[in-house]
């Protein structure tokens, strides 16, 4: 039972993480979606017995090593935003896609808010916009990635 | 209602654990830079998702080789012939004044310079962060690559190793919030110290008086102290100098002379002093990895 989809699953998990780190111009570079984060509220939206803060805290960590930043710093981002979708999944379920859409933009934002306070704890970052352009693409980009998951979940019998 | 999280602990309890976890983690990766084994380990691991990351781009490349007209190709080796006797005649030259600089150093007694050890490395990921400004390059451990090396491209330093898995290895530019490099204008020999802004095109030069005689234009070298980064490599050009009284120091601004957004091709360098050895592959390889 708990086995059924794993390997669809962590294959989903992998796509995303590679899109977060495959080369890109540098213009479309500031405006690439969260994939990660993403992909990661997609399941806990729809599978939260199964994914959860754990899986946000180890993806977490895989993206720290990826991205050679401080162990933890993505893992607290990740893990923060996914208690607030865990806890409210029969909720956040019930509305249409654009106001997901929204809500997940509002989650991907409080990600990388609490992502970047950190580094500025950790060595003094400073202040960028771009750093905040992945809010809006993340929501256009989860009208079209929610469907095409939950598609991927039923074919797939993932559950 | 209650079915859903009855065979775990509570979610308010999960978060709570992933968070001291992830604060321990964070102090003794940033505190007790305890982790850099643990770091080579996970690196490895993650290495087949930076080496999938880059087979779009490496396929599409191969696919635009294949197009090419002979006559492009014909251009492009015309003009590689030319650089290259360019280059030829200028490495003669070169020759000569090393051999002369040898004996003049002989002459005052002073320790002959030895030649660097290199290995060409190409970058298969970027880190997509404002805040660290990253590469990700296809040789690791397996190549004797180790912490702290200088790194290169055609045109100056870039920055140095940060951590290494066994076949990738990051780089840390220079242009990082968190990276200093002490450097020397090639003009008058004044001795500064460059660091990053975050912007890939500036860095910030510190602690310069408003007496100061660098001028917009100077190139800056590095300077070897410091015992990272060999001397006399070009790294940056300076922008702009303001010499605003009110401000402690002068604000002077310079830009790196290579293009960091645009890095493709790096060089590895292993100094006389450096006790790690470049490991090559079986041969060396001259060119490109186009074995066809």
């Amino acid at each position: 039972m708990i086995k059924q989809g794993l390997i669809p699953l962590l294959l989903i998990f992998l796509v995303a993480l590679v899109l977060m780190v495959i080369p890109m111009p540098v213009v479309f570079d500031m405006l690439r979606p969260d994939w990660v984060t993403l992909v990661l509220l997609y399941w806990v939206l729809a599978l939260p017995h199964r994914v959860n803060i754990g899986t946000a805290f180890v993806l977490g960590v895989m993206c720290d090593v990826l991205l050679g930043s401080v162990m933890g710093v993505h893992a607290i981002g990740l893990s923060v935003v996914t208690y607030f979708a865990a806890r409210h999944f029969q909720r956040i379920r019930n509305f249409s896609i654009p106001q997901q859409a929204i809500i997940v933009g509002v989650l991907v934002l409080v990600k990388r808010a609490v992502i970047f306070e950190v580094n500025v704890v950790l060595h003094a970052a400073d202040f960028t916009w771009a750093y905040f352009w992945p809010v809006l693409t993340s929501m256009i980009f989860w009208l079209w990635l929610f469907p095409l998951l939950r598609k991927l979940r039923r074919q797939l019998a993932i559950s | 209602m209650n079915s859903l999280f009855t065979r775990g602990p509570s979610l308010r309890f999960r978060l709570v654990l992933a968070l001291a976890c992830s604060f321990s983690l964070m102090f003794i990766d940033h505190r007790l830079q305890a982790l850099q084994g643990a770091r080579l380990f996970l690196n490895s691991l993650v290495a087949p998702v930076q080496y999938l990351a880059i087979l779009p781009e490496q396929l599409l490349d191969q696919l635009s080789e294949t197009m090419q007209t002979r006559e492009q190709l014909q251009r492009e080796n015309e003009i590689l012939n030319r650089q290259l006797l360019d280059l030829q005649s200028r490495l003669q030259r070169f020759h000569f004044l090393q051999n002369e600089n040898a004996r003049l150093r002989a002459l005052l007694g002073s320790d002959a310079r030895q030649e660097n050890r290199r290995m060409a490395a190409e970058v298969i990921a970027v880190a997509s962060e404002p805040f660290s400004h990253q590469l990700v390059i296809n040789k690791g451990t397996l190549n004797g690559v180790y912490e702290g090396q200088p790194v290169l491209d055609s045109k100056g330093i870039i920055g140095q190793v940060l951590n290494v898995g066994s076949t990738t290895a990051r780089v840390l530019l220079i242009s990082d919030q968190s990276h200093s490099i002490p450097l020397r204008a090639e003009r008058n020999d004044i001795r500064v110290l460059a660091q990053g802004t975050g912007d890939l095109q500036r860095l910030e030069l510190m602690f310069i008086p408003h007496s100061t005689e660098l001028r917009e234009g100077d190139l800056l070298m590095s300077s070897g102290l410091g015992g990272v980064f060999p001397e006399g490599y070009p790294v940056a050009v300076i922008k702009t100098i303001n010499r605003d009284e009110s401000l402690p120091f002068a604000q002077v601004f310079a830009q790196p002379v290579s293009a960091l957004d645009r890095v493709r091709n790096v060089l590895l360098l292993w100094p006389p002093s450096a006790d790690e050895q470049p490991l090559y592959p079986e041969q060396e390889r001259a060119g490109g990895d186009s074995n066809d």
